[in-house]
């Protein structure tokens, strides 16, 4: 086993939310059909860093290992994804792995997310079921429109085009493209659409709809191809139409 | 909608942007594209600008207090982004950051050419014509501070343009938006062109 093929990894570390981060290389066993989250576990196991010293096992996030529950974005050679999915014969060695720094960075390569559920409460992305009495069937959905409004409800919260907006950073607060696309989803629903118009306007508090400056990133980036940007311009639409019925309008409800 | 502030700003930076800058941008382009034919064209087409009524209003209301608002709020939101075309290195994020590129280099540029035209003009009493322009762009450095002013100021109109239709919700399939953007690059090249013509029929 003397010519034992291996992976070269260059990994950004931080031990702490507020400590310094620094690179370490690593050189893990090839195995046929490797993702990122195997050679990560591949470091566990066995943590020697490339120069045969023994070092702290990375640590990363993860769930589903399929794809749908987002925990495990980081950016691999420049790119947010999931270490899931990405494929180590289809990345170009070294392997980079960095974590997703527009969010605070936990440990490593996970980070905490937490805003963009903040967001997405915000701008009430949920259908209100609650009664004091059972309230019965909601109405129906047509079949074409339910398979449209599955595209957008597919978003898993991951990050990646948040990380990918040039918008989304330390210096403005945008809630970036995610919660924006997701009222798109619960305005449509019929039930949904009785909140419509409070929707509306915590879409257009401050951080909201309006901080999109068009750099459509997120639509190319969305690992879940969510027509993002699509749902952006069809929010600006019905922005227009808010704002004109609520200056204009007296009696306006939805 | 008082309350959302920040989307009233944004829509009315939005705005002001076409109407009116850029439609005074497009006739001011084409009035002076009158130095093409003629510089007794030139000065004749600058003079019936120069007649219209109430010409300090119309100038500070079409002018100078919307390209404030524009300038100030622009630089705010170009200072806001963190650019990253060379991760995400796609068409719209390379237009996304000229447009931020171009609104500085038009900011510098308008000051100076409003200070050399309009206010050099009020205190000094230089009149404002064919030669003094001629005069101008002589110097070859000024004619390329010219050259890349007026191409910047061309170009943050065009995608300027793009994204008003985006941000009104008029453009919102990626289709209509594909279209727009071919549109826009019209907008750009026909305007780029005139610009130019001027000011080459100036200075030689
Ligand atoms: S919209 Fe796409 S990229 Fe953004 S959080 Fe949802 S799944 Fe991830
Ligand atoms: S582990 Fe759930 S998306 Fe990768």
């Amino acid at each position: 086993m003397a010519d034992q093929k291996t992976i070269k990894m260059i990994i950004q570390r931080q031990d702490e939310p507020n400590a310094q981060p620094y690179e370490e290389e690593f050189e893990i066993p090839y195995r046929k059909n490797m993702n990122v989250i195997s050679a990560l576990m591949e470091i566990r196991r066995n943590p020697v860093n490339a120069k045969g010293e023994k070092t702290t096992p990375v640590y990363w996030d993860m769930g589903c290992l399929e794809e749908v529950c987002g925990a495990c974005s980081m950016v691999i050679n420049g790119k947010a994804q999931q270490s899931c999915t990405a494929l180590i014969d289809q990345l170009e060695q070294p392997v980079r792995l960095e974590p997703m720094k527009t969010f605070p960075v936990m440990r490593d390569l996970a980070v905490d997310r937490s805003r963009m559920f903040d967001s997405l409460k915000q701008v009430k992305a949920w259908v209100p079921i609650d009664g004091t009495y059972d309230l019965g069937e909601g109405p129906r959905m047509a079949e074409s429109k339910r398979q449209w409004a599955y595209e957008l409800s597919k978003c898993m919260t991951c990050g990646v085009c948040l990380e990918a907006c040039p918008n989304v950073n330390s210096k403005s607060d945008f809630i970036g493209p995610a919660p924006l696309s997701q009222v798109r989803l619960f305005n449509a629903h019929p039930t949904g659409a009785y909140h419509k118009a409070e929707r509306m306007d915590a879409l257009l508090d401050d951080g909201g709809l309006q901080d999109c400056g068009n750099s459509q990133n997120c639509v190319q980036a969305c690992p879940k191809g969510i027509p993002l940007t699509t749902s952006i311009a069809a929010l600006n639409r019905e922005a227009t139409v808010h704002s004109f019925k609520s200056f204009f309008g007296s009696d306006y409800h939805n | 909608m008082a309350e959302n502030r920040e989307f009233f700003n944004r829509r009315l930076h939005s705005l002001l942007g076409v109407v009116p800058i850029g439609l005074f941008l497009m006739q001011h382009l084409v009035v002076n594209h009158f130095a093409t034919y003629s510089p007794e064209a030139f000065n004749q087409a600058a003079h019936f600008m120069e007649g219209l009524p109430l010409r300090i209003f119309l100038e500070f209301a079409v002018i100078y207090i919307p390209l404030l608002f524009h300038a100030i709020y622009g630089v705010y939101i170009a200072f806001t982004a963190k650019n990253n075309v060379s991760r995400y290195g796609f068409f719209r994020n390379w237009m996304f950051l000229l447009q931020r590129i171009t609104g500085i280099i038009t900011l510098i540029f308008i000051v100076w050419h409003v200070w050399e035209t309009r206010l050099a003009y009020a205190i000094y009493g230089t009149e404002v014509n064919f030669d003094m322009m001629a005069t101008i762009l002589s110097s070859p450095f000024m004619f390329w501070f010219y050259v890349i002013g007026v191409i910047s100021a061309i170009f943050h109109f065009a995608n300027g343009l793009w994204s008003f239709f985006v941000t009104w919700g008029i453009t919102v399939t990626p289709r209509s938006q594909k279209v727009l953007t071919y549109a826009t690059l019209g907008v750009f090249i026909i305007f780029t062109y005139m610009g130019m013509a001027t000011l080459i029929a100036f200075a030689y």
